[in-house]
């Protein structure tokens, strides 16, 4: 409901446009959690639909069709036909044959759920001294830019000065999105001209982060498909720039994956992590339908955590990702104990 | 297990293939491996199910014919249903006497602006004028970049920066394209979640006081089981006309296209391909499905190469290679040809059998790579570029160092022209059939086999196998080897002089 709220509170009058960018919307102040929780309702309501009609009236019998049906289910979150048959077979070697209830099961989805997606609770690692380098990468569309916003947003918030670099020199418009956002935000910002090198507007950021004695320095990429050979080679270039610059740089270098992405988003994950060594996920656009499912054989294969979700547009709509919150938000309305 | 759709088809026909007769057994064997094979494209699970029902039935019901090979019946019906799902086609655009307004919707960042860019360029293509109009007042600087766009076609571009009505602003958009005699207006709405009322109903005002002739819903090839609610959401408030699903030059398996196509119904126009505004296709069902199943998409490779090469010069080359000289040179000349940003990956996975080649091989021609190719060919004598064979040790490393390169990939790229000519030859076959005809036979021979003696160590060739510490690495010691050359003198020059093709 609050999710609606939100969306019927903002008409399109209320947006701020382009030019009328420095104020913000006025956002609902949520704790962290309400706005993950808030964030995955949707997603959660349409699972958990399915999984009730699993259960018609008193239980249900876990025979070969509740087994096809919960797979199904499971299917639909994106998480792929290996982690969804693993938890079918859990379901089965506990429960076949047997009558059971709604919440018997949940129970041993979330746990063996839990147990796919299990990892510490991990912010940004700032560095020990010296400004925190943030890469950002990810797909064309992923949502880098909106969520590099977000990030800045959060650090501003945090008391933390925030220099961004405006990497994405090959979109249109890109620099200019970012540069809106950065008066929004209050941040400073630096550019490079159409079609020129990324890696140098990733130098002179992180030169300017040095000499603003700057907390954080964000560097935009232009979106890129992972199979796009020299593209990804042009990310360890501008790894190795930043590298020069500060030892240990980029100290994040973060992968943003739209929630609605497919099995696609292994590919990706795998893709830019080879050549950028990412060291988190952002996970963008969990406000609507898409479950983003795919992060667990992520997590599985790559050991790549996610660090933070986006639930919305506005520049707050940003959360630490929680695996534990995640699993129990999917499944929050179903069994209310644990929610 | 993350094999693409066209990997997981071809292990299931292989294992059909292994068995001697066609069993129930090995059957729903071979369509489980299919069905698995669809859930990990991203078919929603619900077509998923559809399609295999629909599939069973007639593979089946069909196992009593006595026929000489089963599995290719199975693999015939399982494409046939594909064609059925995604077809029919109508890459029209339904352009009317006056003026035709089109209208793009779809999530974020699904490539809304991209497109419209790319259809403005198939537009001017066909002399026909368009007009893009920003009516995405959501995203800071939509316009800005639709504006650029436009700069980058000579299209031009409405927008009201201080409007923040999309409804009014289209309106006044068409007026203006009323005026200025403009034939298709092209309507770029802000991305938007399906489940957002608010926005959707802002969609269906633009629907309803603008009047769209065409509403094509933009969906990005990536999506996951989630393009089945937002595409049926769509579908739903706006009645759409058409569906373009963007980037599909990457590895994705596009399985979301079957799920779009089937919740709405409606044609699937066109597919995007690339960044570049020319990357737009119409789209071919029996081309999707050849290359969902591995089959290899001969049309659109022909296509492809049609629209880089000059027909004059395409007959002279399909002459030279039905008389089988496809030589280095004319290799070498289809390279130049092909040396735009990720045309060769493109073509290399439109090419049966080859998806797991252009996977290894990355788009060699983006940027060095099919330059690097080019100068290993220059730096070749006239003798060595008509007959490779001749190449011996010897005259490899005078190539190499001629060319910059490794002695290691002077052999991959003869290899790879030893692989690529007798494709060209089989090509240049008369028809269709023939064309096919001859690339099955290559394909059973193992030459195509991508695991088979051919490529199996394309890392000289196409650098994508090397980590960016291997490269820096052989970069370094390339370096090292030059400067060693010059401090012999003027020895090291000679080997290069030795190496140019122009010296002989």
């Amino acid at each position: 409901m609050s999710l609606f709220d939100r969306i019927t509170g903002k008409s399109p009058e209320s947006q701020t446009g382009p030019e009328t960018a420095a104020s913000q919307p006025e956002a609902p102040k949520k704790g962290i959690f309400g706005r993950f929780k808030q964030g995955l309702q949707k997603t959660a309501q349409l699972l958990n639909t399915d999984i009730r009609d699993l259960f018609k009236q008193e239980g249900a019998l876990v025979d070969d069709d509740f087994l096809t049906e919960l797979f199904a289910i499971l299917i639909r979150t994106d998480m792929g036909a290996g982690p969804a048959a693993t938890i079918r077979d859990q379901v089965k070697t506990d429960f076949r044959g047997r009558v059971v209830q709604m919440n018997e099961v949940l129970a041993v989805i979330k746990v063996k759920l839990r147990e796919l997606m299990e990892q510490p609770e991990v912010p940004i690692e700032f560095a020990a001294s010296g400004p925190t380098v943030v890469m950002v990468v990810g797909v064309n569309g992923s949502g880098k830019t909106t969520s590099i916003a977000k990030l800045a947003t959060m650090f501003k918030q945090q008391g933390k000065s925030v220099v961004l670099g405006a990497g994405d020199t090959f979109r249109a418009a890109a620099v200019q999105q970012l540069t809106i956002w950065a008066e929004r935000i209050g941040a400073e910002i630096v550019t490079g001209a159409t079609n020129s090198d990324p890696a140098s507007v990733a130098h002179r950021a992180v030169a300017r982060a040095l000499e603003t004695s700057a907390d954080v320095c964000i560097l935009d990429t232009a979106g890129r498909l992972q199979t796009q050979t020299s593209l990804m080679q042009e990310l360890s270039k501008i790894r190795r720039v930043m590298t020069k610059q500060i030892d240990d740089a980029p100290h994040e270098v973060l992968l943003v994956l739209d929630a609605t992405a497919g099995q696609n988003g292994i590919s990706q994950a795998k893709g830019f992590s080879e050549a950028a060594g990412c060291t988190g996920i952002v996970l963008a656009k969990l406000d609507g339908t898409a479950k983003g499912g795919v992060v667990v054989p992520i997590r599985q294969q790559f050991e790549l955590p996610v660090k933070y979700i986006g639930v919305g547009e506005q520049a707050e709509d940003l959360a630490l990702f929680n695996a534990d919150e995640f699993v129990d938000a999917l499944f929050a309305e179903a069994s209310s104990d644990s929610a | 297990m993350f094999e693409s759709l066209q990997d997981g088809m071809r292990s299931a026909m292989k294992s059909l293939r292994g068995k001697g007769k066609l069993t129930e057994a090995n059957m729903r064997d071979g369509l489980a491996i299919v069905e698995q094979s669809l859930l990990e494209a991203d078919v929603s699970y619900d077509v998923v199910k559809h399609f295999m029902a629909a599939v069973s039935d007639q593979a089946l019901g069909r196992r009593v014919l006595l026929s000489l090979d089963p599995s290719e019946e199975v693999i015939g019906i399982v494409r046939d249903e594909l064609v059925n799902i995604l077809g029919p086609v109508d890459p029209s655009l339904h352009l009317r006497g006056e003026l035709t307004i089109v209208m793009l919707c779809g999530l974020q960042g699904s490539g809304k602006t991209t497109t419209c860019g790319k259809l403005s360029q198939m537009l001017l293509n066909n002399n026909v004028k368009p007009m893009l109009v920003a009516a995405d007042l959501q995203r800071p600087a939509a316009i800005d970049q639709l504006h650029v766009i436009g700069e980058q076609l000579g299209v031009p571009v409405y927008s009201d920066k201080g409007s923040q009505d999309p409804v009014k602003v289209c309106q006044d958009a068409v007026k203006k394209a009323k005026q200025d005699d403009v034939q298709v207006v092209i309507l770029d709405t802000a991305g938007r979640l399906a489940i957002d009322e608010e926005l959707m109903q802002q969609l269906q005002r633009i629907d309803s006081r603008v009047g769209p002739d065409q509403v094509y819903f933009v969906v990005d090839g990536m999506t996951g089981q989630d393009a089945v609610n937002s595409a049926n959401a769509f579908n739903e408030a706006l009645e759409l006309d058409g569906v373009i699903m963007t980037k599909l030059d990457g590895d994705t398996r596009g399985g979301a296209l079957m799920s779009v196509k089937h919740v709405t119904g409606v044609p699937i126009k066109f597919i995007g391909t690339g960044e570049h505004l020319d990357a737009l296709e119409p789209f071919r069902p029996d081309g999707m499905a050849s290359r969902i199943l591995g089959l290899g998409d001969i049309v659109g490779l022909v296509d492809q190469v049609r629209q880089v090469v000059d027909e004059e010069e395409q007959l002279a080359l399909e002459a030279k290679i039905k008389a089988g000289e496809f030589t280095l040179d004319d290799f070498k000349t289809q390279l130049e040809h092909f040396a735009k940003p990720g045309l060769m990956q493109k073509m290399m996975g439109l090419m049966p059998g080859m998806g797991d080649i252009s996977k290894m091989m990355g788009d060699v021609d983006a940027e060095g790579d099919s330059k690097r190719l080019i100068g290993v060919i220059n730096s070749m004598t006239q003798a060595e570029r008509r007959n490779p064979k001749v190449i011996d040790p010897s005259r490899r490393n005078r190539i190499a160092a001629g060319a910059g390169v490794q002695p290691t990939e002077v052999n991959q790229l003869v290899k790879q022209y030893d692989m690529m000519a007798p494709i060209m030859k089989g090509m240049a076959g008369q028809g269709m059939a023939g064309r096919m005809k001859a690339i099955r036979e290559l394909q059973q021979s193992g030459a195509l086999d991508p695991g088979g003696n051919m490529m199996t160590k394309p890392k000289g060739t196409t650098g994508k196998r090397l980590s960016p510490k291997e490269k820096a690495k052989l970069k370094k010691q390339r370096e090292r080897e030059m400067r060693r050359a010059k401090r012999k003198g003027r020895g090291g020059d000679g080997d290069f002089e030795g190496g140019s093709p122009s010296k002989h």
